[in-house]
């Protein structure tokens, strides 16, 4: 009789289902999971040892690229993480400003997410769907930070600027393929300030969010491939070191928004989503919630941010760089900018751990500081890091093509993973 | 024990409370900074201490957050100094070549980050693992995320678990050489790798760059909390 063997394949590094650069090995017996091991690093850029080599402050826009679909709430992590070492307080309308960013981002980072995941079980369209929403977002990022995605917005003590008066706009004139009646169209919604903008996207969106619901959630197939897959007990999850809406789609109900509140998540109103079995289409309805929820805690924070006008950033030199026009004018504020600039600042020496609920779960950064104006030592904890851990766990005794749909579930990022 | 009506400060302070009690006999430091507690524990009572601090009912850390190395072989030195600066120059005025202390055996620890879900709370535990073979034990038993977190630290530091299952590099490329994050490896790394046409395959070479410090690294020793760094050298 022949030695039967199991059968052993390479998924990835470059697979369109492999979220990035993963390379996963699996063991098959026949078209069933007997073990899967993944194999990561092989983004790994080593964030936190660069960190080490520069102040503080130069640091901030790799955050953005580690998990680089929630990228302003990684940022939000790192700075909360310099202000708990140097005892600053930031202004309450950055902290609203911070916390209506959070939210784009989370529904930036659960569209991604949501147009990978159904793409990769077989549902096309919402894709398009999805990027078409993504659009605007990046818009809002645009306008406060100059930059799409890799925004570098928040700053230790606030953030960098206030929100601008005026959306920029498409070119009136058009362009080769777009005549001016359509750049019109296009520009009917950014008359106004940021915050019009973004209130009106808030109107839409959540039309939207039943347009995908329409799709999916009572979709036979898309429920064939998620309902029982990857199921998790909420004991495992916790053992698992799962958060975010992992942890929350096997019933436990853990957010930090509302447990550990940080910025101004104390002074909004909003609803916790969990799940109840634990499974990939639980995780799917949660993170769907979310969105929702997002929508309505930007819509609090644009009324608040309307009625109170303020400070943006703290008013201490040492932390922050002063305004360009003080700079110009007053020589001590120029010494300030300089020694900020060339060799920023020195904090306490100490160790912290600062964590946001980030879109994908805990992000968390824990510097260890030995007074100098550079950290001694980073580490980010990233969310999809012990996520993905688990997917051995997950995917046992599943079929190859459930595969997929767990590392959709997972929205994993290998930006943030092997940093 | 409930905890939900007391403010952060009172529960941070029953927290301790409690740690004392547990561990006041295993030769644990409880340390308090920035509004958060650090239990030192010593290497030889980890499991002790970790398998109390999730079982005990009052304690109850259920979920392990975090794992990572930490090497302290350069701690508290600064590359340039800044009395005598002002006629090397920047960037001249570096210290390329920093005496470090490499078999120290405080140099390497670990730092495990606890939360309980059940009373809010959160715990760093650190554990020194010395110096030339620095070892502990492996916690997977008691939570399982701590496995890729356990690897990660070996990979970078060099830090041995006694009992992992399955103790692999996990960040690094395959057959790399050395621990990336120690400080005695340098940040553009000692090989550096590109296509040979001649032998058609991708050959390692040891790296033809050179470091360079943008920005030195400056600790203000006298200045304490709170007060100005940047008063001295040019406010007058």
């Amino acid at each position: 009789m022949p030695e039967i063997r199991n059968y052993t394949i390479n998924f990835g590094p470059q697979h369109p289902s492999a979220h990035g650069v993963l390379r996963l090995v699996l063991e098959l017996d026949g078209e069933v999971i007997q073990r899967a091991d993944p194999h990561v690093g092989l983004l790994h850029r080593a964030t936190e040892k660069l960190a080490e080599s520069k102040p503080y402050n130069q640091s901030i826009g790799y955050m953005d690229r580690l998990d680089y679909v929630s990228m302003m709430c990684n940022e939000h992590g790192y700075v909360r993480a310099i202000e708990q070492l140097l005892g600053v307080e930031v202004p309450e309308r950055a902290q609203y400003i911070r916390t209506m960013y959070d939210e784009i981002t989370r529904i930036l980072n659960h569209l991604m997410w949501l147009a990978a995941h159904a793409l990769d079980i077989g549902a096309m369209s919402v894709f398009l769907y999805c990027f078409r929403e993504r659009e605007d977002l990046f818009d809002c990022y645009e306008a406060v930070s100059g930059a799409r995605m890799h925004a570098t917005y928040y700053r230790p003590g606030g953030v960098n600027r206030d929100l601008p008066e005026r959306m920029p706009q498409f070119d009136k004139a058009g362009s080769k393929w777009h005549g001016a009646k359509e750049m019109a169209r296009r520009n009917a919604n950014r008359q106004g300030s940021l915050l019009d903008f973004l209130e009106d996207f808030t109107e839409r969106f959540p039309k939207h969010v039943d347009e995908y619901e329409t799709l999916l959630t009572d979709n036979r197939i898309w429920k064939q491939r998620t309902v029982g897959i990857g199921v998790v007990s909420p004991e495992r999850a916790q053992a698992l070191g799962f958060t975010g809406p992992m942890l929350r789609g096997s019933g436990i109900a853990w957010d930090l928004r509302k447990k550990q509140p940080y910025a101004a998540y104390d002074k909004v109103d909003f609803d916790i989503p969990i799940g109840i079995n634990g499974d990939c289409y639980d995780r799917y309805l949660v993170r769907m919630e979310e969105m929702r929820q997002s929508n309505r805690i930007i819509r609090q924070c644009i009324d608040w941010l309307r009625a109170n006008p303020g400070p943006v950033r703290i008013d201490d030199a040492k932390v922050i760089a002063p305004s360009r026009e003080r700079m110009k004018a007053d020589m001590e504020a120029l010494i300030h900018h300089f020694k900020l600039f060339s060799e920023g600042y020195c904090t306490p020496p100490g160790e912290v751990y600062a964590a946001v609920e980030a879109p994908k779960g805990e992000f968390g950064c824990y510097i260890v500081s030995d007074g100098a104006n550079k950290p001694y030592r980073l580490k980010i904890r990233a969310p999809g890091f012990p996520h993905l851990a688990a997917l051995d766990e997950m995917s046992r005794g599943h079929m190859i093509a459930d595969v997929v749909a767990i590392i959709g579930t997972l929205d994993i990022v290998f930006g943030e993973i092997d940093r | 024990m409930s905890t939900e009506h007391l403010t952060r400060n009172a529960r941070l302070d029953a927290l301790a409370a409690t740690l004392r009690e547990q561990f006041a006999e295993h030769g644990c430091e409880l340390l308090e900074q920035f509004g958060e507690l650090t239990l030192v524990v010593p290497a030889e009572r980890l499991l002790d201490v970790c398998l109390t601090l999730r079982d005990h009912e009052a304690l109850r850390f259920e979920q392990l957050i975090d794992v990572c190395g930490v090497d302290y072989a350069a701690y508290g030195e600064s590359e340039w100094e800044t009395e005598t600066a002002s006629f090397t120059g920047f960037g001249r005025g570096v210290d390329r070549d920093p005496e470090l202390e490499l078999d120290d055996p405080k140099r390497f620890a670990v730092a495990y980050h606890l939360l309980s879900l059940a009373y809010n709370r959160r715990l760093r535990l650190r554990v020194h693992a010395g110096g030339a073979q620095p070892m502990v034990d492996s916690v997977v038993d008691l939570w399982p995320a701590a496995n890729w977190f356990e690897r990660e630290a070996f990979d970078l530091y060099g830090i041995l678990f006694r009992g992992h299952p399955d103790l692999r590099r996990i960040l690094t490329d395959y057959g790399f050489v050395g621990h990336p994050f120690r400080k005695d490896f340098p940040l553009i790394g000692q090989v550096e790798m590109r296509y040979d046409p001649e032998q058609a395959r991708v050959v390692y070479e040891p790296v033809s760059i050179e470091p360079r410090v943008l920005v030195p690294r400056v600790i203000r020793g006298e200045a304490p909390a709170g007060s100005d760094p940047s008063q001295e050298p040019g406010d007058a």
